[in-house]
């Protein structure tokens, strides 16, 4: 599943080799980015929904052990069983045992980021079980056997044409056919079926109520409901940081979270599940994987606020023109940049500089995570602990030297002056990665130091 | 083999907390509750055009007469299932008490809502009004019927009416089912409803 390691500039440049897919990407993305701004605009008081939204997970990470045992409490008396898992391996281990439990060999699972993190599916497929993502845009990707590049909209890089020739080869659909409505109806027809065979279901978490047990799922297909609700078993899988305190905090996210992620006013179904309905059983399985230890990290803890909506992907203009496949990490964009370095530093060490800084993504965030600031704050971790890109490591001390000297300085300033004009080949080459999508500027007949100096005389 | 696995989920249960409470910072308290700041000043046509807005059909009716008359007229002669006793005879008998996967082919299911919510037209349903969690997901059309009186404006309003009203589930249902995931073209009905219509009543 995952690709080789290349950094985000190597896969960017694979995504940026068909131009008029990435304008089509980047316009597509942008038209998302302006119906949350449309949503917003329409809600007066939305910065102090951000603001409130924004301190009710402040409180949340400030008391999360008594709300996780409270959740904990609260959830078991409502009849549901619920887990603990350290790290990823076992929490795929938990559901697996709970499948063999059951004898169930083939599974339906609507959207959850966290089986992605945990690369629950291949974990399955090698235990013989067979898991079909519901979600269409999941449904599509696992289809194209690829990881979904987008949290809300998993196949926004993929064209309709191929999706009608995924659809073609796997669900019979007519050779050319790629008409979006044709191409839903046929996977609504596959998917019935699929879920009126499957007996147990996986979904995610959007939130947790520590106050009363219950957790929401919020979906636009109905796809969580559908497999939930005729599951025998019904597992939801969710990190740790998805708690909030009370029922009625559900009023300000809810207002929130469908208006930043598509612009709509709420999802179709925000579904509250609280006890397993009669004959089912209901598990909840509670997911540490690093999350502790980014709370511990005080310059980077509050990334644990996020609610998944993916406004700072829809507005970065690094997303919108790399695709979520170059950031090689489950969740991609600013937030994903900012949460993967986490889990491995070394691995993840391009993330935080694939961002201009220019903190939109902090602007959009409902939660008012302070994205830019960290990529940032990474930046500086990376290079201390040793990560960084060795390239960059070496033009930075070659910066230091030119800079540290007046003498180096001025003398680099002609140097280069000198080579573009009579020797324009040693910059215009394949070597300078600045010249590769742009034009060289046009060599200045002095530098400002030397017509400072001339004027001045004259003066 | 089960009280070994007992004992390490415990373990792991004891160090995530213990790692929580190690690293969690200072106690920061909860905000002030928010309240409807702008109020529409009519929520039930903010409502209708939010519904139409997200694809839903508004009906305003005197009665249930009415009801009955609409849904003979589009839905004649198809399986329909209703758990309001007013339209009982529209309605198969007996079908609450099934195993819900004899739903799939349900044309048109009809249920209550407590209440709508005006800024996004949601309805809020509990388990007790649909009988079977399944039915308003699995049906091809869904039909709400909802009180003229019962409009609240935004979602704090409705989590305030919610209180801590006792349910095994529930549910904010706003419009059919849907998805814009092929190239951003929206396309209703996904997996679940391919229609939702919502009668307001006198």
């Amino acid at each position: 599943m995952s690709t080789e390691r290349k950094d985000h500039a190597a896969l960017s440049d694979i995504f940026n080799k068909d131009e008029a897919r990435v304008d089509w990407h980047d316009e597509t993305l942008w038209f998302v980015r302006a119906k949350r701004d449309k949503a917003a605009h329409n809600i007066p008081e939305w910065e102090n929904l951000r603001e409130t939204a924004s301190q009710i997970k402040n409180n949340v990470l400030s008391d999360l052990h008594n709300y996780l045992v409270e959740f904990e409490t609260h959830a078991t008396n409502n009849g549901v069983t619920v887990h603990w898992a350290a790290d990823a391996a076992e929490h795929n281990q938990i559901v697996h045992s709970i499948l063999q439990k059951h004898k169930v060999d083939r599974l339906i699972k609507s959207k959850s980021m966290l089986t992605e993190e945990c690369h629950l599916n291949e974990y399955l497929h090698k235990n013989g079980i067979d898991v079909i993502d519901t979600d269409l845009g999941e449904r599509i990707v696992q289809l194209a056997k690829e990881p979904p590049s987008h949290i809300v909209l998993p196949c926004i890089h993929k064209k309709k044409e191929e999706i009608g020739e995924l659809f073609h080869e796997h669900l019979g659909t007519p050779e050319g056919m790629a008409d979006p409505q044709f191409l839903t109806a046929a996977a609504r027809e596959h998917l019935r079926e699929t879920f009126l065979t499957r007996r147990a279901a996986i979904t995610g978490v959007n939130f947790a109520v520590a106050e009363t047990g219950e957790f929401v799922v919020c979906t636009n297909e109905g796809n969580a409901d559908m497999g939930a609700h005729l599951a025998d078993v019904h597992i939801a899988c969710m990190g740790i940081e998805k708690i909030i305190p009370k029922r009625k905090n559900l009023g300000v996210f809810l207002r929130l979270l469908t208006r930043s992620a598509t612009g709509q006013p709420i999802t179709t179904y925000s579904s509250h599940f609280k006890k397993p309905r009669p004959g089912q059983e209901m598990h909840i399985v509670l997911v540490d994987n690093g999350r502790t230890t980014q709370l511990s990290r005080p310059d980077f803890r509050n990334s644990l606020k996020c609610i998944r909506c993916a406004a700072c992907m829809n507005t970065c203009p690094v997303y919108r023109r790399s695709g979520g496949h170059s950031y090689h990490t489950a969740v991609a964009g600013p937030i994903g940049s900012i949460l993967a370095p986490n889990l491995d530093m070394r691995e993840y060490a391009d993330l935080p500089f694939a961002s201009t800084l220019c903190g939109s993504c902090s602007n959009v965030c409902p939660v008012k995570i302070n994205i830019h600031e960290q990529l940032y704050k990474w930046r500086q971790v990376i290079v201390k602990e040793g990560y960084a890109d060795p390239k960059k490591k070496l033009a930075m001390k070659a910066m230091e030297f030119t800079l540290s000297s007046p003498f180096v300085y001025k003398n680099a300033g002609k140097a280069g002056r000198w080579f573009m004009k009579y020797a324009p080949f040693t910059v215009n080459n394949k070597l300078n990665l600045w010249y590769q999508q742009r034009e060289m500027p046009a060599v200045p007949k002095e530098s400002f130091g030397e017509w400072y100096k001339k004027n001045k005389k004259n003066d | 083999m089960s009280g070994t696995k007992k004992i390490k989920r415990m373990t792991s249960r004891e160090q995530i907390l213990a790692k929580v409470l190690a690293n969690q910072p200072n106690a920061q308290p909860l905000p002030a509750d928010l309240s409807t700041a702008f109020p529409a000043a009519n929520p039930l046509e903010a409502f209708a055009t939010v519904l139409t807005n997200i694809g839903g059909n508004f009906v305003e009716v005197k009665d249930f007469n009415a009801i009955k008359d609409y849904i003979s007229t589009h839905f004649a002669g198809q399986r329909i299932v209703s758990t309001l006793s007013e339209l009982a005879e529209l309605s198969e008998q007996g079908w609450e008490n099934q195993d819900p996967h004899t739903y799939a082919n349900v044309e048109l299911a009809v249920i209550n809502a407590h209440f709508g919510v005006a800024e996004n037209a949601a309805v809020w349903i509990t388990e007790d009004l649909m009988h079977q969690r399944a039915v308003p997901f699995i049906c091809q059309q869904l039909a709400i019927v909802l009180s003229k009186n019962e409009i609240v404006q935004t979602m704090h309003d409705a989590y305030l009416k919610i209180g801590s009203a006792e349910y095994g589930f529930g549910s904010f249902i706003a419009g059919p089912s849907k998805t814009a995931d092929i190239e951003q073209s929206l396309v209703l009905g996904a997996h679940g409803p391919k229609g939702m219509t919502i009668f307001v009543i006198d």
